[in-house]
């Protein structure tokens, strides 16, 4: 019971072995099942998570929330996944037709290729590769590409205004999500997902490199393109960005990547930052690694939307400024401090618990001067003074009685 | 058996994507085919066992390079235009040149007495190779850091002087 995912795997090897297939083959077969699997299990928890998300965005905005298909609206997902199927495909006039049909497609592979390397439990591994990391930066690349051909391909101004704030957007925050990400490869002196995970056992990343973490948290929450950093497809100017033009299951694709992009930010973050498979007993029971995982993922998953449902829109000139005035000298700075803290100290050979203490001060330190400097740096808001008789609703300054 | 036809499989997406971008009269469409072609060759890179090669290759082939020259096309609207031609009178002079080159570089692959090192492949080579680049070939490396660096400040400094001109002229 303990090993159940080797446990099946050997016995479908032996039954397949007994059959007359040959080692390689049975390898490649067992591979297959291995990856559907993966990719099954995700849309499964996507659309578990549609309906947790629309139930959680009704509680915070002070409303019920799917509430109708069955108790507490559990089928409701259901209900939308046989409508979206049922809708017509439309085409805009003057479309690219091959690039307007990739684009949903690529959007939702460049999500589900980052699974491919994750770590699961001790021993349920992805395809653990010696450059995982790079990897997961890498295929983020194709996100971007799909945005970019979604919005060209419409032929639709405002699509193509979405395309082109993606760009600026989504290239500029990957600058500080790769630079913090190399903060647990240096700690972990290793770009192996499985090896930066046992090098966290003990003691997570979230507590030797909370500023890390929170950095990749902000430029990850930048990279999925939802509010705050909605500008790709803010409703009140672009009417959906990118994807507009798009309904049925097209539209579909789109709204499962982005769902499916938020659940994979948390898994990074558990792996990168909260020990990933790590907990009480799951070297014995890699089952309880599975379910750590996933259970983390989640809690990341829900912090992430407690943040979007919380806050409004962030403007296109302030989302840059927090990027190069803030977040990459913070994870320059960052990177730099822990390399030299980190090779001194293993000069030394400190122990355990000094080095993770002293680790944690100097982030926090960091932290706090980065925050005192931006604060100081940035003039004071000014807000801007209407007319005495401008005609508004409530005229800025009157108090609400 | 089976590498055989992964490799043709893979050369056959490259090479179809190489000759499909120069022969697209739609510039985009182009831009497109040149990631389906550096897919290829990341490919190749897989099927000789280095991965590192592979990924660099996505990360800044495609994840840089490709996308900003997408992004150029899209901002340039002259290109996008449907009657834009693809070539110009110069083309014969460019296909031989083009011809000429991959001449030399052919019989220089073909004739080239190419080293074959017999030890297997480190386990680790990423830690071997960050080793390599920090100690042996550090002026190298520290050259190309300068000179990435100078491109980078060139590439501010233009971008704000024009800025400051056009609003001078405002």
């Amino acid at each position: 019971m303990a090993d159940l995912i080797n446990l099946i795997e050997n016995w479908l090897e032996k039954l397949m072995l007994g059959w007359g297939a040959s080692q390689e083959l049975s390898l490649f077969i067992l591979q297959a099942i291995g990856s559907v699997l993966v990719v099954i299990i995700c849309f499964a928890i996507v659309i578990a998570l549609i309906w947790v998300e629309r139930k959680l965005a009704g509680r915070i905005q002070d409303r019920f929330g799917p509430n109708r298909a069955g108790p507490f609206g559990i089928f409701q997902s259901f209900a939308d996944i046989i409508k979206i199927f049922t809708k017509e495909y439309i085409t805009p006039e003057g479309a690219e037709k091959g690039f307007y049909n990739v684009a949903p497609v690529l959007a939702i592979a460049s999500v589900l290729a980052i699974w491919a390397v994750f770590p699961f439990a001790v021993n349920v591994l992805g395809a653990d590769i010696h450059v995982g990391v790079l990897y997961i930066v890498a295929v983020g690349a194709f996100g971007i590409l799909a945005i970019l051909m979604a919005g060209w391909s419409s032929n639709n101004r405002y699509s193509l205004l979405g395309a082109s704030r993606s760009v600026a957007m989504l290239i500029s925050y990957e600058i500080p999500m790769v630079v913090s990400l190399l903060v647990p490869v240096l700690l972990a002196h290793s770009m192996k997902l499985s090896d930066i995970i046992s090098a966290q056992q003990p003691w997570w990343n979230l507590i030797v490199a909370p500023l890390a973490a929170l950095v990749f948290l902000i430029s990850s929450m930048a990279e999925i393109g939802k509010a705050p950093f909605d500008l790709l497809e803010a409703e009140s100017e672009l009417v959906a960005g990118y994807h507009t033009e798009y309904s049925g299951m097209k539209f579909g694709m789109f709204y499962v990547a982005e769902f499916l992009h938020q659940y994979t930010v948390g898994a990074l973050i558990t792996i990168f930052f909260l020990g990933g498979w790590g907990g009480p007993l799951a070297v014995q029971w890699p089952i309880l690694g599975f379910i750590y995982f996933h259970f983390k993922t989640f809690v990341v998953y829900l912090v992430i939307s407690w943040i979007r449902l919380s806050l409004p829109r962030i403007r296109i000139d302030a989302m840059l400024n927090l990027n190069w005035k803030f977040l990459i000298p913070v994870s320059f700075i960052n990177l730099v401090a822990v390399a030299i803290a980190d090779r001194v100290m293993l000069e030394f050979s400190v122990a355990r618990w000094i080095y993770v203490g002293i680790m944690f001060g100097l982030n926090i330190f960091i932290l706090l001067v980065s925050l005192f400097l931006a604060g100081k740096a940035s003039p004071e808001v000014e807000r801007e003074t209407f007319p005495a008789n401008r005609p508004v609703a409530v005229p800025p300054g009157t108090e609400s009685k | 058996m089976v590498p055989v036809l992964v490799f043709a499989a893979i050369s056959l997406v490259t090479l179809g994507g190489a000759i499909a971008v120069v022969t697209n009269k739609n510039i985009l469409h182009s831009a497109y085919f040149l990631v389906l072609a550096f897919v290829g060759v990341a490919s190749v890179y897989v099927l000789l066992e280095a991965p590192f090669i592979a990924v660099i290759q996505v990360l800044i082939y495609i994840g840089a390079i490709a996308i900003l020259i997408i992004f150029a096309i899209m901002l340039t609207r002259r290109l996008m235009s449907k009657d834009m031609e693809e070539r110009n009178q110069q083309w014969i002079w460019a296909a031989l040149g083009a011809l000429l080159l991959f001449g030399v570089l052919g019989w220089l692959v073909y004739n080239a007495n190419w080293p074959v090192i017999e030890a297997a492949v480190p386990k680790e080579p990423i830690t071997l190779m960050g080793e390599e680049l920090l100690s042996t070939y550090v002026v190298p490396f520290e050259i190309a850091s300068v000179l990435l660096l100078a491109a980078l400040v060139g590439s501010i400094l233009i971008g704000r002087e024009k800025d400051q001109e056009s609003r001078s002229a405002e």
